[in-house]
C-alpha cells in the first residue's frame, strides 16, 4: 500500500528561536488510522500545521499521496480535510453556511456543497440546527460542525487535532463510531489526542513525539506488546478472608472484595481463576487497572527526557 | 453515503505528475463563494455599513451645500453644491472599500476562520481577488447609495460614463487592496482604524473634495500635487462635471500604478504567510 504521508528531516524553528521540530521522519500508510501522541508542546500541532499549510516549515520534505507539498501545495490541500483544536469558523454565520462556504473554497458549486453539507449535518446530528447561528451551538456540536466542514469536499485524508476535547463521553463514543466508519470507507485519518484510550480504541498505528523528535513509530499492537506488566482488579462475589498463593508476579487483597494481580508477559489470567475457584472465590467482574497506553506513553516520554538530559552538558 | 468524493473541482493527477489544486471552474466557484460571503457579511450589517455614509453625506449637503454653499457661489462655473457631489461620492467609495477589506480580513484573522481559506486549495491571488471584489462591492454599493442621497439635494450630471465607472472601479480596487495590506499587518483592533483616521481621512479632505486647488496659495497648490487622492477625486469630478484641476491621464496613471504595486505587495505577503501562518 502506498503512503498517504511521508515526512523527511522536518524541522521547524519559530521566530524567537524555539525549535518545535528537530528533524522528524514519519510515514503514514494510505487508509491508516494513525495516532500522533505527545505531551503539550511536543510538536504535534506544528507537524499538523505544516501538513495543512498553516505553518511554514524551516527545512525538510513533506509528501502527501506522493506529491511534494512545496511543489504541489494546492493539490495537496485539496486532498486534506482539517479539524483543528480551536473553533475556527465564523461564529456569526448560520451552521449550514459554515459547511457550504468551505465546500465553495474547495471549488464546489453552491448547489453541490449544500447537498453534501445537508448529508453530513444529518449524519452528525446537526441538521435541525442548520439554520441557526454557529455561535449558538454547544461545544460538542461545534466540534461536530468542524468535522462536517472538514469532510464537505470528500478529502482522502482527514486530520483531527484533539477532536474530542471537551466532548462528553456519549458524544465522544458517537464520534468514534463516525470516524471509524469513514476510515473503513478509505479515508486516511491522522489523530492527535490527549485521551490515550481514544488512540488505543481507534488507531492501528502510532507515533509518539517528544520535544520535537519522534521517540516511537510503530503499530499499536506492537507498542502495547512492549508492556512487561499489567495490573488487573478482580471483584469477588463474596468477602475474601485471605488470598491463596497465585501463579503471577504479585497479588494483594485491597479490601475484602477486591483483589489486585500483576501479570508479566507470558502469564495468563486463567491460572489465577483456577486457583481462586479452587479456594471457593468466585470473581463477578474485573477490569484493567491502568490505561495501558498511558503507562507506555509516560515511560517512553520519560526515557526520552532522561536521554536528552544525559546528552546536555552540565 | 460515501464520505469520499471525486469532485471535478480538483485536478486528479497521479504521483510524480505536476498537479494543480483547483480547475478553472473550481477556482470560479471558490471566487463566487468568497465574494458572496463578503457581500452577505456587509449586507447583514447594512445599518453599520451602508446607512452611516448615507446620513453623513446628507449632512454634508445640508451644511456645506445648503447653508454655506450659497455664500461660496460657483467653482469653475459649477454651483458649489453640485461641485461637492463627485468628491463626496468618491470619498464614500474610498473609505468603504478600505473598511470592508480591513475589517473583514482582520476579523477573519482574529476569529481564526481565515484558516478556512488557508487550508483550502485557493491560491493566494484568488483569495486576494475575492476580498478585493468584496471591498469593491461594498464601495460601489455605498457609492450608489450616496449618489441617491445626492439626488435629493443637487442636480447630477454625467460628463463621461466610461470615466465615471472606470475611476470608481479602479479607486475601489486600489483601496480594497490597501485595506487588505492593513489587515495583514494588524494585530489589534486599534490597528485597523489608524490608517483610515490618520492617513486616509486627512488626505481625502485635503484632496479637493470641498475645494479646487486653484483656490489655494502657490505653496499649497504645489503641496497638494503630492497627494494622490487629489488626482483620483479630480478624475471622478471630470467624469461627472467635465472639470478637473489635473489631467485625467494622471488619474489613471496614479490608479494603475497604485493597483499594480499594492497587488504585488499583498501577493508577496500572502505567499509568505505574513500575519497568517506560523
Amino acid at each position: 500500500m502506498s503512503n498517504a504521508v511521508e515526512i523527511y528531516e522536518l524541522e521547524k524553528t519559530y521566530e524567537g528561536g524555539t525549535r518545535a521540530l528537530k528533524g522528524i521522519e514519519l510515514a503514514i500508510a494510505e487508509g491508516d488510522f494513525f495516532a500522533l501522541l505527545g505531551p503539550n508542546g511536543a510538536g504535534k500541532s506544528t507537524t499538523i500545521g505544516i501538513l495543512c499549510s498553516l505553518v511554514n516549515k524551516t527545512r525538510g520534505t513533506v509528501r502527501v499521496f506522493g506529491h511534494d507539498l512545496d511543489r504541489d501545495r494546492a493539490w495537496v490541500k485539496s486532498q486534506i480535510g482539517v479539524v483543528p483544536q480551536e473553533f475556527n469558523f465564523n461564529q456569526f454565520e448560520p451552521v449550514e453556511e459554515v459547511v457550504i462556504n468551505q465546500g465553495g473554497f474547495y471549488g464546489m458549486t453552491r448547489k453541490a456543497a449544500k447537498k453534501r453539507a445537508h448529508e453530513l449535518l444529518k449524519q452528525l446530528g446537526l441538521y435541525d440546527k442548520r439554520e441557526g447561528m454557529a455561535r449558538a451551538l454547544s461545544g460538542g456540536m461545534k466540534r461536530r460542525l468542524m468535522i462536517a466542514r472538514a469532510l464537505v469536499h470528500g478529502p482522502r485524508m482527514l486530520i483531527l487535532d484533539e477532536p474530542t476535547a471537551g466532548v462528553d463521553i456519549e458524544l465522544r463514543r458517537g464520534m468514534w463510531d463516525f470516524l471509524t466508519q469513514i476510515n473503513k470507507q478509505g479515508t486516511t485519518i491522522i489523530l492527535t489526542t490527549h485521551y490515550l484510550e481514544e488512540a488505543e480504541a481507534l488507531c492501528r498505528n502510532i507515533a509518539i513525539i517528544n520535544e520535537g523528535r519522534i521517540v516511537e513509530h510503530t503499530s499499536m499492537r506492537h507498542l502495547l506488546g512492549k508492556l512487561s506488566q499489567e495490573t488487573f482488579v478482580l471483584y469477588s462475589r463474596d468477602p475474601v478472608q485471605s488470598l491463596p498463593e497465585m501463579p503471577v508476579q504479585g497479588s494483594r487483597l485491597i479490601d475484602d472484595e477486591t483483589i489486585e494481580v500483576d501479570l508479566t508477559r507470558g502469564q495468563e489470567l486463567t491460572g489465577v481463576f483456577d486457583v481462586l475457584r479452587g479456594h471457593g472465590i468466585v470473581i463477578e467482574r474485573m477490569k484493567n487497572k491502568t490505561n495501558r497506553l498511558e503507562e507506555l506513553f509516560l515511560r517512553l516520554v520519560q526515557d526520552d527526557d532522561a536521554a536528552i538530559n544525559a546528552e546536555e552538558p552540565s | 453515503m460515501s464520505i469520499r468524493s471525486q469532485s471535478d473541482a480538483f485536478d486528479h493527477q497521479g504521483p510524480g505528475e505536476k498537479a494543480v489544486g483547483l480547475t478553472p471552474r473550481g477556482a470560479w466557484n471558490a471566487f463566487i463563494m468568497l465574494l458572496s460571503r463578503e457581500v452577505l457579511r456587509f449586507g447583514r450589517i447594512w445599518v453599520q455599513t451602508v446607512l452611516p455614509p448615507m446620513i453623513m453625506t446628507a449632512l454634508y449637503f445640508v451644511v456645506f451645500g445648503h447653508l454655506i454653499g450659497p455664500r461660496i457661489g460657483t467653482i469653475d462655473g459649477v454651483p458649489y453644491i453640485q461641485y461637492l457631489v463627485p468628491g463626496l461620492i468618491l470619498m464614500s467609495v474610498i473609505t468603504q472599500s478600505y473598511a470592508n477589506s480591513v475589517s473583514s480580513f482582520f476579523g477573519a484573522k482574529f476569529a481564526r476562520h481565515v484558516e478556512e481559506l488557508l487550508v483550502s486549495p485557493m491560491p493566494s491571488w484568488l483569495i486576494i481577488v475575492g476580498y478585493v471584489a468584496g471591498g469593491v462591492a461594498r464601495g460601489l454599493t455605498v457609492g450608489g447609495a450616496v449618489t441617491l442621497v445626492a439626488l435629493l439635494f443637487a442636480e447630477l450630471s454625467v460628463h463621461s460614463v466610461l470615466n465615471l465607472f472606470g475611476v470608481a472601479l479602479m479607486t475601489s480596487i486600489l483601496f480594497a487592496l490597501g485595506g487588505l495590506i492593513n489587515a495583514v499587518y494588524a494585530t489589534h483592533f486599534d490597528h485597523i482604524s489608524i490608517v483610515p483616521t490618520f492617513v486616509l481621512t486627512p488626505l481625502t479632505y485635503l484632496g479637493g473634495v470641498f475645494y479646487s486647488i486653484n483656490m489655494l496659495s502657490d505653496f499649497w497648490q504645489q503641496a497638494s500635487l503630492y497627494n494622490p487622492i487629489l488626482y483620483i477625486i479630480n478624475g471622478f469630478r471630470y467624469a461627472m462635471l467635465g472639470i478637473s484641476d489635473v489631467p485625467v491621464w494622471s488619474t489613471y496613471a496614479i490608479l494603475a500604478v497604485g493597483i499594480v504595486l499594492a497587488y504585488l505587495y499583498v501577493l508577496r505577503l500572502f505567499r509568505k504567510g505574513i500575519g497568517m501562518r506560523g
